[in-house]
C-alpha cells in the first residue's frame, strides 16, 4: 500500500480524536521539551565556564606559595617566592614563553574629592599577554618604568569610571595610598567572573608596588605562560623541581609552593559537564519510558475500537503486514509529531530562560536531531506490540465484533 | 468457478464440539446468481467465510478458480481474497472518514495498482454513484453505502462477489433496487453468490442452494419460508 495513503489515515485518525492523541502524546512532549531545555542549559553552562576558563589567559601556569601550617591546620599563605625565583624559573626550565612575577594589595584611590577602593597589581609588561589583557587606549607602562620604579598605572576600566568617570583618565595623576601616580593606559573590560572582577583593579610596575607602594620582599604568585607545544605537566613537574631545589627542600618533605595549570580546570570543567551530561540522559530515558507507555496504552485502545476496520481490511485483501505497517507507522506520526511539538517547547523555554534568568543556554542541532530521533524510536519500540495484536486479529471475529 | 468437496467445520464452545459444516459439497459456474439460504445456525454464516477465503475448512477441499484454496497460507489467502473474491456485507462495513472515492480505492492499494483512480470512478460509475464519489459514508443514505460496498466489491474484477444479506439492513424498495443491480451484474456475466435467510430474496436468484443443520437440504421453499418469517 502507498505509503502517504497510511500517512494520510494515521494523521485523519489523530485528527478524529484530537484531545485524545494530544493527551496521548503529552508524554513524549514534555520529554522531548526537557531534554532539550536541559541539554541547552547544559551547554550553556559550559560554554561560560570555558569562556571564563579562557579569559584568564592560554597555556597558564600559576605559581602560589603553599599554604603554612602542621598537621592539616592551615594558618596562612607562606612568605617564599623571590623575583629571583622568578627569574631561576626562566632561565632554567624548558618550555616557558613568558613569566611575569606578581604582588599585590589594596588600593586606596584618590583624585581630586573622588575616593575609590581597587586591587593594585604589581608586576611587569608580560603579565599583559600572559593573563589576556589588553589596553583599550593609551598604553602600557614600559620595561624602563619598571626598572626606574616608575609611579605609572595602567587602570581597569570599572575602577576608571569609579574614580574619574566620564572623563578622560589617560594623562592624569591620582593619588594611590597617598602617592602620586600617573595613568597611562585604560584596560579593556574582560567582564566580572564572579569571585574577582578583572576590570576593576590597577596595575603598577612591580618594583614600585613592592618598594614603595606595601614594602614587599615576596612575591604572591608568578605567572608562567608556556610555549604552545609544551608539555604542561611535564613543565610543572620541573618548575616544582626547581623551586624545590632553591628553597633547598629535602627529598620526602612537602612542597612549599603549588602550581596550577589551566589544563586541570578545563579537565574538571569538562568532567563535570560529562556527569550532568549523563544525567540529563537518564532523565531523558525514563521520560521518553513514560512517553512511550502513554502511546502503547492509546494505540491498544486504538486497535480494540477499531476492530471491525481491521476486519474491513483483512476481507478486501490486506495482509498481516499491511495491518502492522499501518497501526505501526500511526504510532510513529504520534511520537514523531509528539516529539516535533517537544522540540518547539524545548527551544522556547530555553530561549525564556536565556533571556529572563541568570541561566546561559544554548540549544545545539544535535540535541533536536538526538530527541527527534529518540521519540521516533519509542514510538516504533512502543508502537510494535499494539501493531502486532492488530495484525494477528482473525478476520471473522473482526467482522463480528461490535 | 467453485467446487467444494465434503467441507466440515467444527467449533468449540465450552467444552462442546458444534459442527457447523458437515460434508457439505457445493458447485458453482462462472456466471451464476445463487443464493444459499437457510436458518440462522444453519452454517450459511460459515461456508461464506469458507468460500470466501476468510475462514479454513477443518475437512474437505475447496477449489476456487482452479486453485486448492484449503491449503494456502495466510498471505496467499489474503490476496485471493484481494483479487478474486469481493465481499458486500449486511452493514456496509466501509472504512469511515474516507471518501467513497477512497472506500473503492482501497482494495487496488493493497494490490499495489497504479491504476486505482481511474478503476474506482468506473467502478462507482457502474452502480450509479458518479455524483457522490467524495461524500463520506455518513453523507450517504443506507441503498447508496450499499453501492459504494458493491463498487468496492467489482473494483479488482473479482471471479467471484460474496453478498452477505446484502439488503437487510434497507427498507423493502431500497432492497430491491440493490437486488436489481445485482441482477444487471450478472447479466454482465459476473458470478454473484447471496447469503440470506429470506426467501424472497433468494427468489430473485437463479438457483438457490438451502442449507440445514450444517448440511444441504431440499428446500421445502414455500412453507419454510413462511415459518421463518413470521419468527
Amino acid at each position: 500500500m502507498i505509503l502517504w495513503m497510511i500517512l494520510k489515515v494515521a494523521l485523519k485518525s489523530l485528527m478524529a480524536n484530537k484531545l485524545r492523541s494530544i493527551l496521548a502524546m503529552l508524554g513524549i512532549i514534555i520529554g522531548v521539551g526537557a531534554v532539550i531545555a536541559m541539554l541547552a542549559i547544559g551547554a550553556g553552562t559550559q560554554a561560560s565556564v570555558m569562556g571564563r576558563i579562557s579569559a584568564m589567559g592560554t597555556n597558564l601556569l600559576v605559581v602560589r606559595p603553599g599554604q603554612r601550617g602542621t598537621g592539616g591546620v592551615m594558618s596562612g599563605t607562606q612568605q617564599n617566592m623571590t623575583l629571583d625565583d622568578a627569574t631561576a624559573l626562566l632561565t632554567q626550565v624548558r618550555g616557558i614563553r613568558a613569566i611575569a612575577p606578581v604582588v599585590s594589595g589594596n588600593g586606596q584611590l584618590k583624585y581630586f574629592g573622588k575616593n575609590a577602593r581597587a586591587t593594585v597589581m604589581g608586576t611587569s609588561i608580560t603579565y599583559m599577554p600572559i593573563r589576556a589583557f589588553e589596553i583599550e587606549r593609551g598604553e602600557m607602562f614600559t620595561e624602563q618604568d619598571v626598572e626606574r620604579m616608575a609611579r605609572v598605572a595602567v587602570i581597569g576600566p570599572v575602577t576608571a569610571e569609579n574614580l574619574f568617570g566620564a572623563s578622560d583618565p589617560i594623562g592624569q595623576t591620582m593619588k594611590v595610598n597617598g602617592i602620586n601616580f600617573r595613568v597611562v593606559g585604560l584596560i579593556k573590560s574582560k567582564g566580572d567572573q564572579g569571585y574577582f572582577n578583572p576590570d576593576d583593579q590597577l596595575i603598577v610596575p612591580y618594583t614600585t608596588a613592592m618598594k614603595q607602594l606595601f614594602g614587599l620582599d615576596y612575591l604572591r604568585e608568578i605567572d608562567i605562560q608556556a610555549k604552545e607545544d609544551a608539555d604542561l605537566t611535564q613543565l610543572q613537574a620541573d618548575a616544582l623541581a626547581v623551586l624545590r631545589k632553591r628553597h633547598r627542600l629535602q627529598p620526602g618533605t612537602p612542597d612549599d609552593v603549588n602550581i596550577r595549570n589551566q589544563a586541570d580546570l578545563l579537565e574538571t570543567a569538562n568532567e563535570v559537564s560529562k556527569k550532568f551530561t549523563v544525567l540529563l540522559g537518564a532523565i531523558a530515558g525514563i521520560s521518553l519510558l513514560v512517553g512511550g507507555i502513554g502511546i502503547m496504552n492509546i494505540m491498544l485502545v486504538t486497535v480494540t475500537e477499531r476492530t471491525r476496520e481491521i476486519g474491513i481490511r483483512k476481507a478486501i485483501g490486506a495482509k498481516d503486514r499491511d495491518i502492522l505497517n499501518q497501526f505501526l507507522i500511526e504510532a510513529l506520526v504520534m511520537s514523531a509529531l509528539g516529539g516535533l511539538l517537544g522540540v518547539g517547547m524545548g527551544v522556547g523555554s530555553a530561549e525564556i530562560l536565556g533571556r529572563f534568568t541568570d541561566f546561559a543556554t544554548i540549544v545545539k542541532p544535535y540535541s533536536i536531531f538526538l530527541a527527534l530521533g529518540f521519540s521516533a524510536a519509542v514510538g516504533i519500540f512502543f508502537g510494535y506490540y499494539p501493531a502486532t495484536r492488530a495484525a494477528k486479529l482473525d478476520p471473522i471475529e473482526c467482522l463480528r465484533y461490535e | 468457478m467453485i467446487d467444494a468437496k465434503h467441507l466440515v467445520k467444527e467449533y468449540h464452545l465450552g467444552g462442546q464440539t458444534v459442527r457447523a459444516l458437515n460434508n457439505v459439497s457445493v458447485k458453482i459456474d462462472a456466471g451464476e446468481l445463487v443464493a444459499i439460504r437457510g436458518p440462522s445456525g444453519s452454517g450459511k454464516s460459515t461456508l461464506m467465510a469458507i468460500l470466501g477465503c476468510l475462514d479454513y475448512p477443518d475437512a474437505g477441499e475447496y477449489w476456487l478458480a482452479g486453485e486448492d484454496v484449503a491449503g494456502l497460507s495466510k498471505n496467499r489467502l489474503a490476496e485471493i481474497r484481494n483479487q478474486r473474491i469481493g465481499f458486500v456485507f449486511q452493514t456496509f462495513h466501509l472504512l469511515p472518514r474516507m471518501s467513497a472515492l477512497e472506500n473503492v480505492e482501497l482494495p487496488l492499494h493493497y494490490a499495489a495498482r497504479h491504476d486505482a483512480r481511474e478503476r474506482a470512478l468506473k467502478a462507482l460509475d457502474i452502480v450509479g454513484l458518479s455524483d457522490r464519489t467524495h461524500h463520506e459514508p455518513n453523507q450517504l443514505s443506507g441503498g447508496q453505502r450499499q453501492r459504494v460496498a458493491i463498487a468496492r466489491a467489482i473494483v479488482t474484477d473479482p471471479a467471484i462477489i460474496l453478498a452477505d444479506e446484502p439488503t437487510g439492513a434497507l427498507d423493502s424498495r431500497t432492497g430491491e433496487e440493490i437486488l436489481a443491480l445485482f441482477k444487471t451484474l450478472n447479466d454482465q456475466g459476473r458470478t454473484i453468490i447471496v447469503v440470506t435467510h429470506d426467501p424472497a430474496v433468494a427468489r430473485h436468484c437463479r438457483r438457490e442452494i438451502y442449507l440445514m443443520d450444517g448440511r444441504v437440504a431440499e428446500p421445502e421453499s414455500g412453507r419454510m419460508g413462511e415459518w421463518e418469517m413470521m419468527q
